[in-house]
């Protein structure tokens, strides 16, 4: 793991790994892998592809100028991009503690963080409502002195969009943290730089692809959370109905308006996640 | 430290709820192959009933001593929401029995071809529950009209949503909803934790949370009855299996399960 300090040019260069690129290019790629990788394409795309293809593409207008698709589609913009500011402050921090510090127990740490990944959201909801709910552990603290409960408000949504992304961003600034070359903060502190300006000067920059990532991730994620906004949040229009569960509900009893719905929230997470990897995420762009 | 205990007694009442809850959810039935065993009495074979998530604790009873009763037959049970279950077997999946929380839902799959004649078995009336202690001081519907309360409903698209629209209305009461919740259960958890005031949902379900809320009746109720329909399909896999479990639910034996658990079985 750890690089040798021996020969400070040595870091493979840009223009190295273009090459690499190119040359396996032009080599043509083995079956071995191009027949699985369109298999999974397939897997991947299909299921969508049959959503367009159901849409009741004649009353598509009709249904999308329903003033209830916009308030979903508002509130999950605005909530999703909350959580991620939510994520950004508390993971970026939590990502470096982890790659950083040589605390015992690290690795345990890092296995905590990852669990709202694994767990159920509904799940995650239900441990949020104990908790942070009216008569929860910290949350009847907030009801008494604040007056002020997080359960069916869209704080709710963003808190509980945010706990079950936060994963994402934390795994992959913690991977970029990891992966990045130290000499560079060692270098900073032995120009006398403090800890705190090197990790913004110096550590910051070196990781920005990865934190951006790490928030299209967190995002996307965000965006789709069902389970645990329901269950922690509940479901009220224009505060607490995000689009998946719009969705949900539209399926009960009108199939075609949640296929609407599905589109909507699928056209424009493409266009969102398709115009931030150009913008952040590409390997060219740093 | 009381506040400590009474979080703990409601974690294990909501515990329970969530397997029962995510037990139902599960849509697979399970796959165990069934043992024909010669010479079981009556009929044999696996029989495969969907019904809807608020039979999980009754019929899971029923299904029990059905197969003492069966020894060559095996029940097996896909439990979830009605209209879900409706969608299923529209689209082919292998059921024998459908039992329905709504004739509306039960109906899409009879005009569909998929089911003969249902028969309503069991009727379940909405109640209001409150947290144990019923700390709102909640007594009848009015309450719901109440905005400093925190009111959990089920989303009108839902069954229990719309009898509580219907009961409601007869109460003349416009309601002030926190949520609309996407089923029943999710209500109940939200009164169980105490987040909510109060939550229109079944008796059944009352009964089903132990002492986890408190039920209250109220007369309105009455307008907004809702039946539960049984019926075997056309394509089952077994036929006779699925006649003689309907025919076992509708036995004195089976609707006094249901009865215990909060149904009304008088359906005239």
């Amino acid at each position: 793991m750890t690089t040798t300090h021996a020969d400070p040019a040595a870091p493979p260069t840009r223009p190295a790994r273009a090459r690499a690129r190119r040359s396996a290019r032009t080599g043509g790629l083995p079956a071995v892998l191009v027949l699985p990788a369109l298999a999974g394409l397939a897997f991947l795309v299909v299921p969508l592809a049959g959503l367009v293809i159901e849409a009741p593409w004649g009353t598509l207008l009709d249904r999308l100028a329903e003033p209830a698709v916009f308030q979903a589609l508002r509130l999950s913009l605005i909530a999703a991009s909350a959580a991620t500011v939510v994520c950004l402050v508390c993971g970026v921090p939590l990502a470096w503690l982890l790659a950083r510090s040589d605390l015992p127990g690290v690795r345990f740490l890092r296995a905590l963080v990852t669990v709202p990944l694994v767990l159920p959201p509904v799940v995650g909801g239900v441990a949020l409502l104990l908790v942070l709910g009216r008569n929860g552990v910290i949350g009847q603290y907030l009801e008494t002195w604040f007056g002020f409960s997080l359960p069916f408000t869209t704080a709710g949504v963003i808190v509980a969009e945010a706990f079950v992304a936060m994963p994402f961003l934390v795994i992959a600034v913690d991977g970029a943290l990891r992966g990045a070359d130290r000499r560079y903060e060692e270098a900073a502190a032995t120009l006398g730089a403090s800890r705190w300006l090197t990790f913004r000067r110096v550590t910051l920059p070196l990781i920005a692809p990865g934190i951006a990532a790490g928030s299209v991730l967190c995002w996307a994620r965000a965006l789709g959370e069902f389970g645990a906004t329901i269950t922690f949040a509940g479901n009220f229009p224009g505060e607490t109905q995000t689009m998946p569960l719009a969705v949900y509900l539209a399926l009960e009893t009108d199939p075609e308006a949640a296929i609407v719905l599905s589109l909507v929230l699928f056209a424009v997470s493409v266009i969102v996640l398709a115009s931030l990897r150009d913008k952040w995420i590409s390997p060219t762009a740093t | 430290m009381p506040q400590a205990r009474s979080v703990g007694t409601r974690l294990i009442v909501l515990a329970a709820t969530l397997v029962v809850t995510l037990a139902g959810c599960g849509g697979n039935p399970q796959s165990a192959p069934a043992p024909e065993q010669p010479g079981g009495g009556g009929v044999s074979g696996q029989i495969t009933v969907f019904a809807a998530a608020s039979l999980t604790e009754a019929f899971t009873e029923i299904g029990r001593a059905f197969d003492e009763a069966n020894p060559g037959a095996e029940v097996r049970f896909n439990f979830a929401g009605s209209s879900t279950l409706a969608q299923q077997i529209s689209q082919g999946a292998p059921a024998d029995v459908f039992a329905s929380a709504s004739p509306k839902q039960l109906q899409t799959v009879v005009d569909a071809g998929a089911a003969g004649e249902p028969t309503v078995f069991v009727e379940n009336l909405l109640q209001i529950a409150v947290p144990p202690g019923n700390p709102a001081g909640v007594t009848d519907l009015a309450a719901f009209g109440k905005p400093e309360l925190t009111i959990a409903l089920c989303a009108e698209q839902v069954p229990c949503g719309a009898a509580a629209l219907e009961a409601l209305q007869a109460a003349g009461v416009t309601s002030q909803p926190d949520t609309l919740e996407q089923d029943v259960k999710a209500v109940l958890t939200k009164v169980m934790l105490g987040e909510a005031d109060a939550g229109l949902v079944y008796r059944t379900d009352v009964m089903s949370a132990g002492g986890g809320v408190e039920g209250i009746d109220f007369p309105e109720a009455q307008q907004a009855v809702n039946e539960y329909p049984i019926v075997t399909l056309t394509e089952a896999p077994n036929a006779a299996g699925a006649q003689a479990f309907v025919d076992y639910v509708r036995s004195e034996d089976g609707l006094a399960v249901l009865q215990r658990y909060g149904f009304v079985t008088d359906v005239g």
